[in-house]
């Protein structure tokens, strides 16, 4: 498998990430030879490994539901770039 | 008296014998980062708050630029963040601060820790104090110029491939990448939170064990957090590592390591071996994998979690001049191109590219399962020897700008390191000597998870009968 300039353009809108035609071609060279490197990977094999998520075995981890003290509504958007009505605000979306 | 020069616990005698203050030092720590960082740039921020100079380890310290810390500014080195001011302090922090903690400022890192030189942060470069044409090492770059100029007394990083202990290597000071779980990630600014793990960056391994002391510990903020018992870890400063086996991995001295970072390390063996330690030859066969292996799972990690950072609450907010798609669209859009640097952009298109319908399976889920079977190699060695011993890096500091143009070249230089947070094992760097051209060179050692102990006794001993930790550069 290869990345073409394409995956690039694609995966980058997935990320939104607007890149510059310049942009577009560096990434395209860097990471073709980066997947063109970890394809190392296809080498082995692995029908009977498991994956491994976490290094140490994890399980969920629950507490009681009561109430806590957390930072005021105030303290949490101190540091909003806009915020209205107690709210974070961003540019319309629906007219 | 150099009170910069000294070690956290040389300070701590001497505020104990009145000699000096706590608060003499951490000016003249401050003096001393006014002389010497316009030539290092190991810091991004002063410390806007002053300590209380209250408790029992009023020590100076540096803080990497990862670390929330409350009514400060903390960017993570990247300009989408610049102008956060962190409402809340991280666990670490906490415990730093509650311990008497003088905190100095927030020293450069990559941007969002991505990197291995110090040289994608969006200040630009910390440089090396040994030689300041030369990277520090990264992505904790500006933690461990700081410790090595006498600009810290010690300081915290981050590791999630070799983050603390490739610049602690590359400045000539121990660092230490604790356990998964054994140190609390919460307000640590995430970057492959299956991998992180902060830790101490200081001048001696004594201090190493005292800073993991103040950090180690549960945390329910944190649910990776381990809820195990936390030794005192000078208890494990024991001068003798008589008996005790030492694993080498033929791989570790394969082709692509430096011949004099080979040379140094063989020495310390030696050494070692006098000191009746057992050297066995172990097998790693699947770590020649293990870059291939993290800079999937990393980068996966790393696009989830920086899909937060969109101009919605906080940092930088851009909006395009022309419209494009909708309002809210181009914002995200806007903000996230003009607020990531190249490397970040990488990352996160490397991470998102492996998460993706249609590739998931041939590159995350295969990266995950070379995962186990780098873990698997480790518990085998485990079995036969109490720790893994190699080179920390496979050269020294390079020059500024040497691999900023082959990202894949950058990468190999964290070959050493992965393994450890692949495995969730603690490892450790310590300085083992110098090259011709007088650069620091490190030696790692790997252990089984939770027994930081058995690394800080062999470090101990080991540095007890050399005197590499002792030299200081000249700036």
């Amino acid at each position: 498998m290869s990345i073409s300039k394409q995956d690039v353009k694609y995966v980058a809108a997935l990320a939104r990430i607007d890149l510059s035609d310049g942009e577009l071609e560096g990434f395209t060279q860097t990471l073709a030879k980066i997947v063109h490197y970890v394809e190392q990977l296809q080498k082995l094999d692995l029908d009977n490994v498991k994956p491994t998520s976490h290094a140490v075995p994890m399980g969920n981890v629950l507490r009681s539901d009561e109430t806590l003290k957390s930072l005021t509504q105030q303290q949490a958007l101190s540091i909003a770039v806009e915020a209205k009505d107690g709210c974070f605000k961003v540019p319309l979306v629906i007219e | 008296m150099n009170l910069p020069q000294l070690t956290a616990h040389d300070l701590l005698d001497v505020f104990k014998s009145g000699k000096a203050s706590p608060k003499e030092a951490y000016e003249d720590v401050l003096r001393r980062i006014k002389a010497v960082d316009p030539k290092v740039k190991a810091y991004v921020r002063p410390a806007k708050n002053q300590p209380d100079f209250k408790g029992g380890f009023q020590i100076p310290i540096a803080l990497k630029d990862n670390l929330c810390t409350k009514q400060e500014e903390i960017t993570c080195a990247s300009r989408i963040l610049k102008g956060f001011i962190s409402p809340y302090d991280a666990g670490v922090v906490e415990k730093v601060k509650k311990s008497g903690g003088a905190v100095l400022g927030f020293a450069n890192q990559d941007e969002f820790a991505f990197g291995s030189s110090c040289e994608t942060s969006c200040y630009g470069p910390t440089f090396n104090p040994w030689d300041l044409q030369c990277v520090p090492g990264g992505s904790s770059g500006g933690s461990a110029a700081a410790v090595a100029a006498d600009e810290a007394v010690w300081a915290l990083g981050s590791d999630t491939g070799g983050s603390i202990r490739q610049p602690a290597s590359f400045c000539g000071i121990v660092g230490l990448k604790p356990t998964y779980g054994r140190v609390s990630r919460y307000g640590l600014i995430a970057f492959a939170s299956s991998l992180d793990q902060i830790g101490p960056l200081t001048k001696d391994v004594r201090d190493c064990a005292l800073l993991l002391n103040i950090i180690a510990g549960y945390d329910e903020r944190d649910s990776t957090c381990v809820n195990e018992p936390v030794p005192d870890y000078t208890k494990a400063l024991v001068n003798d590592v008589r008996g005790l086996k030492i694993g080498v991995p033929k791989e570790a001295f394969a082709e692509g390591l430096d011949a004099q970072v080979r040379v140094s390390l063989e020495a310390a063996i030696d050494l070692l071996k006098k000191l009746g330690a057992v050297v066995t030859q172990v097998h790693l066969p699947h770590t020649p994998y293990a870059v291939a292996t993290y800079y999937i799972v990393a980068t996966a990690e790393a696009s989830s979690n920086l899909a937060r950072f969109d101009g919605v609450r906080y940092g930088l907010r851009v909006q395009p001049a022309r419209a494009r798609k909708n309002a809210l669209v181009d914002m995200y859009e806007e903000t996230r191109s003009k607020g990531f640097g190249a490397e970040a952009k990488r990352r996160i298109m490397l991470g998102t590219y492996a998460l993706s319908s249609g590739y998931y399976d041939a590159y995350y889920l295969r990266g995950q399962k070379v995962r186990t079977l780098i873990k698997n190699d480790l518990d085998e060695a485990f079995k036969v020897c109490d720790v893994v011993l190699t080179p920390t890096s496979p050269t020294v500091a390079f020059k500024v700008g040497e691999k900023m143009s082959d990202p894949l070249s950058m990468y190999l230089s964290d070959i050493y390191t992965i393994p450890a947070n692949l495995a969730g094992i603690p490892a450790i760097s310590v300085p083992c000597g110098f090259s011709k051209g007088g650069l620091p060179i490190g030696m790692q050692l790997m252990g089984k998870a939770f027994d930081e102990e058995m690394l800080l006794r062999v470090s101990y001993t080991y540095e007890q009968n050399t005197e590499w930790h002792t030299r200081k550069p000249n700036l």
